[in-house]
C-alpha cells in the first residue's frame, strides 16, 4: 500500500516540509467544553434573541493520532455539527478547540489557512458535495488550486493518482458528476479530502446516502487509506453497525451531549448508559433465533426540543430508570469500568442487550 | 456485521503512475458537462435554430452595414431628390410624398425599400444602420444590467446578514421607480451634463452610452433578486462547504462555486431582456430621447412615420417589421434555450 504514497510525498516535500507529522498515540486534537449555540431571533428590523437551539452543549473528546472516533446518535443530536465545528466551518460560541496543541477555537478564515491541509471533511451527500459544473478533474484539483500548491509531475497526475488510488478510473478525469454512481461519487469527495494528505478526516455520514452495498466498498475503503496515509478519523454516524466496524473508540450523543465514550468492543459489550442500551437494542439483527432472545428497548415520546432541554440529566425525560435526582443533578461524565469508559449518569449498570 | 464483503478498491495502491500518464494521453475519454447536453438539445430545436438563424443574419447586417449599403449604393444619411434619370424622387406638391413605386414609397430598382418623404433618404439604408442602434444598445444594456445583477445579487446572497438587507432594500427601491418616467426625465439630463462637465459632446456616440447606461441602471435589480435567491440556496450545498473547508474564500467560492452554477438562469434571462431592451431602445427614440438625427434608428424611423402614415404606409411597415421579427426571434431562442437548459420546465 506505500507504493504509491512515497513517491507522492516527496513530490510535494517543499510545500509539506513545516508540518510536522503527528505520532501515533500521541494528542491529535482535543475538545473541551465545545458548544453551538443557534440563536433564535424574532422581529424584522430590530432583532432580538428570544432563545437558542442548543446543538451542541458542551462536549469533550480527545483524538489519538491514527485512531477512529465513532459519533454516533439519532438525529439532530448534535453530532454533524461537531463534525462542522471541529473543520471549523462552524463559528464555536463557547468551550476550547485544540489541535496538535494550537487552539483553532477562534481563528479566522486566513488563520486557519495552514490547518485546512491538516482537517479535511468527507461529506455525507454524494450528490450535493460536488459542484455539477465542474468536471472531476477540477474538483479533485481544487484543494491544489486553492491552496497554492503546486506537485511534482503537474497538477493532473496527482489527480489521477488520487483518483487510481480510491478506486476511480483515472482516464474518466474529464467526466461530469453526472455520470457517476453515488458510490463513485463519494470516491471523488475522498480524493479531495485526500488530497492535500490531512492528518484528521471528518467523515461526515459518509455512507448514509449510499447503497448498502457501496457502503461496505466505501468503508473498506476509509480502513485502507487510514492505514496507508496515517489518518485519524472523527467518523460520524448512525449506523451502528458501521461505526462497529470502523471505529477505535465510540462516543455516544444525545441532544447535544455525549452520554457514553469508551473503546469499542467495550462499548458494543458493556455499555453502562441507559440510552446506550436503547440505541443498541435497535441494532437489526440478522440472526432471528437471537431476535427472540433479545430485549428490544422502546424509547417512548420525542426527543426533547434543544431549545428547552430538560434540566439535569437530558435523557431523563425518556428514561425507565428515572428518579428525582436525574432531574436535580445534571451526571457528569465519568469513569466507569474499564480505564477510558465513561458515562454519564446516575445509575450506570451493565445490560446484556446485544 | 456484513461489512467486507466486497472489496473494490484496487489491489496494492492502484495503477503504477507511468501506466496512467500513458494511458490519459493515448485515450482521452471526454465527459459531457451540463451545457453540451444542453447544447446538443437546442440544435435539434427547430424553432431555436430558425431564430438563431435569423438573430445571426441580423447582427451580420448590423456588423456589415457599411459593406452593403456599398452595394446598395446609398449612405443612409445622404439626401435624394432625383433618381439616375433625372426624375423627381419627391412630390412637391403633396409635402414631400415619394413620388411613385408600391403605395407611393418610392420603391425602385435603385431604392429597394423605397426614400423617406421630404428628405429623400434612402429607407434600405437606414434600417440596416438602424439595426446598429438597435442592437448595440439592447445588448450594450443587457451587459450592463446582467453583469450588476449578477454581482450585487451573489453578493447578497452570499453575506446575507446586513449586507443582504442594504441590496435588497436597494432593489426594492429601483424595482419600485416609474422606470420609463425616469429614463424619459434622465437620459436628456445626463447627456446635457456629461455635456457641459465633461466636454464630452453631445453627438450619438453618447447618447448612446446614455442609453446603455440608464436601461441597464434600471434593469439589473430584477436579476438580481432572481441571482440572490439562487445563491441563498446553493450557498447551502455541500460542494461550498467543501471549498470552505479547503480554504477557499469568499471570492473564490462566488466566482468559481457558485457563479457557474448561475449561467443558465443569466443565459436565459439575458436571452429574454434583450427584446425588451431593443423594444425600451425603439420607444426611447421613438419619443425623442434616444438617438438623435441624422443616425438612422428603427425607433426614429417608426417615429418619422407616423406622420406618413396615409400616403406611405410601407415607410412605417419596414421599421416596424424589422422590430417585430427581432424581437420575437431573440423571444423564441429565450425560451428555446430555457428549454434545452431544463427540460423539465415549461413547455414539453
Amino acid at each position: 500500500m506505500t507504493t504509491t504514497s512515497t513517491p507522492k510525498s516527496t513530490g510535494r516535500a517543499t510545500a509539506f516540509s513545516e508540518r510536522t507529522n503527528p505520532v501515533r498515540g500521541e494528542v491529535l486534537l482535543e475538545v473541551e467544553g465545545l458548544q453551538r449555540h443557534f440563536p433564535v431571533t424574532q422581529g424584522i428590523v430590530f432583532q432580538r434573541q428570544t432563545g437558542a437551539v442548543k446543538a451542541v452543549d458542551g462536549i469533550d473528546f480527545q483524538l489519538i493520532a491514527g485512531e477512529t472516533l465513532g459519533l454516533v446518535g439519532e438525529s439532530g443530536c448534535g453530532k454533524s455539527t461537531t463534525g462542522r465545528l471541529v473543520t471549523r466551518l462552524d463559528e464555536p460560541t463557547g468551550g476550547k478547540i485544540t489541535f496538535q496543541g494550537a487552539d483553532i477555537t477562534h481563528l479566522n478564515r486566513r488563520q486557519m489557512r495552514p490547518f485546512r491541509r491538516d482537517v479535511q471533511i468527507i461529506f455525507q451527500d454524494p450528490f450535493s458535495s460536488l459542484n455539477p459544473r465542474q468536471t472531476v478533474g477540477t474538483i479533485i484539483a481544487a484543494p491544489f488550486d486553492i491552496q497554492g500548491i503546486k506537485s511534482e509531475g503537474g497538477t493532473r497526475k496527482a489527480v489521477q493518482d488520487l483518483m487510481a488510488r480510491v478506486g476511480l478510473n483515472p482516464e474518466h478525469y474529464n467526466r461530469y458528476p453526472h455520470e457517476f454512481s453515488g458510490g463513485q461519487r463519494q470516491r471523488i469527495g475522498i480524493a479531495r479530502a485526500l488530497a492535500l494528505r490531512p492528518k484528521l478526516i471528518v467523515c461526515d455520514e459518509p455512507v448514509s446516502a449510499l447503497d448498502v452495498s457501496i457502503q461496505a466498498q466505501v468503508v473498506n475503503l476509509l480502513d485502507d487509506l487510514q492505514d496507508e496515509f496515517d489518518l485519524t478519523y472523527l467518523f460520524v454516524a448512525h449506523d451502528l453497525s458501521v461505526v462497529r466496524h470502523i471505529s477505535d473508540r465510540v462516543a455516544v450523543m444525545y441532544l447535544g451531549k455525549i452520554v457514553e465514550i469508551a473503546a469499542r468492543d467495550e462499548l458494543y459489550n458493556h455499555s453502562r448508559h441507559p440510552y446506550t442500551h436503547a440505541l443498541l437494542s435497535a441494532v437489526p439483527e440478522p440472526d432471528p433465533d437471537a431476535v427472540k432472545r433479545r430485549e428490544r428497548i422502546r424509547l417512548t415520546g420525542d426527543v426533547p426540543s434543544p431549545l428547552n432541554p430538560p434540566t439535569g440529566c437530558r435523557f431523563r425525560t425518556r428514561c425507565w430508570k428515572a428518579q428525582d435526582v436525574c432531574a436535580e443533578q445534571e451526571p457528569p461524565l465519568v469513569q466507569i469500568g474499564a480505564p477510558g469508559h465513561l458515562a454519564a449518569c446516575h445509575f450506570p449498570e451493565e445490560r446484556d442487550v446485544v | 456485521m456484513t461489512l467486507g464483503a466486497t472489496e473494490a478498491s484496487p489491489p496494492d495502491g492502484g495503477l503504477p503512475s507511468e501506466h496512467i500518464a500513458e494511458t490519459a494521453e493515448a485515450k482521452q475519454i471526454e465527459g459531457r458537462s451540463l451545457g453540451q447536453i444542453a447544447w446538443a438539445r437546442l440544435k435539434k430545436d427547430k424553432v431555436a435554430l430558425i431564430s438563431a438563424t435569423l438573430i445571426l443574419l441580423i447582427i451580420a447586417i448590423a456588423v456589415l452595414a457599411p459593406l452593403i449599403v456599398k452595394i446598395s449604393g446609398f449612405p443612409p444619411d445622404q439626401p435624394n431628390f432625383k433618381d439616375s434619370n433625372g426624375n423627381d424622387l419627391l412630390d412637391t406638391q403633396l409635402g414631400g410624398i415619394p413620388a411613385g413605386g408600391l403605395f407611393g414609397s418610392g420603391m425602385s430598382s435603385e431604392h429597394w425599400l423605397g426614400v423617406e418623404p421630404q428628405n429623400g433618404r434612402d429607407v434600405f439604408a437606414r434600417l440596416v444602420y438602424g439595426a446598429r442602434a438597435s442592437l448595440l444598445v439592447a445588448l450594450g444594456g443587457t451587459v450592463v444590467a446582467v453583469v450588476l445583477g449578477t454581482v450585487v445579487g451573489m453578493v447578497a446572497g452570499y453575506f446575507r446578514g446586513w449586507v443582504d438587507a442594504l441590496l435588497s432594500r436597494v432593489m426594492d427601491i429601483l424595482l419600485s421607480f416609474p422606470t420609463l418616467l425616469f429614463i424619459l426625465a434622465l437620459t436628456p439630463v445626463i447627456a446635457d451634463r456629461a455635456q457641459s462637465t465633461f466636454g464630452i459632446p453631445d453627438n450619438n456616440t453618447l447618447r448612446m452610452g446614455v442609453l446603455i447606461f440608464v436601461l441597464g441602471f434600471f434593469g439589473w435589480a430584477y436579476l438580481a433578486r432572481i441571482v440572490r435567491g439562487q445563491t441563498l440556496s446553493i450557498r447551502e450545498r455541500e460542494f461550498i462547504d467543501a471549498a470552505r473547508s479547503l480554504g477557499a474564500g469568499p471570492g473564490y467560492v462566488i466566482f468559481r462555486q457558485i457563479l457557474p452554477n448561475l449561467i443558465p438562469t443569466l443565459l436565459v434571462y439575458a436571452t429574454l431582456i434583450i427584446p425588451t431592451y431593443i423594444t425600451a431602445e425603439a420607444a426611447l427614440s421613438f419619443l425623442g430621447v434616444g438617438v438623435k438625427e441624422p443616425t438612422a434608428s428603427w425607433g426614429r424611423m417608426i417615429s418619422d412615420a407616423s406622420n406618413w402614415y396615409e400616403g406611405n404606409p410601407l415607410y412605417l411597415f419596414f421599421p416596424g417589421a424589422m422590430l417585430f421579427i427581432t424581437v420575437l426571434a431573440f423571444n423564441l431562442l429565450g425560451d428555446s434555450v430555457r428549454d434545452a437548459l431544463d427540460p423539465r420546465a415549461g413547455r414539453s
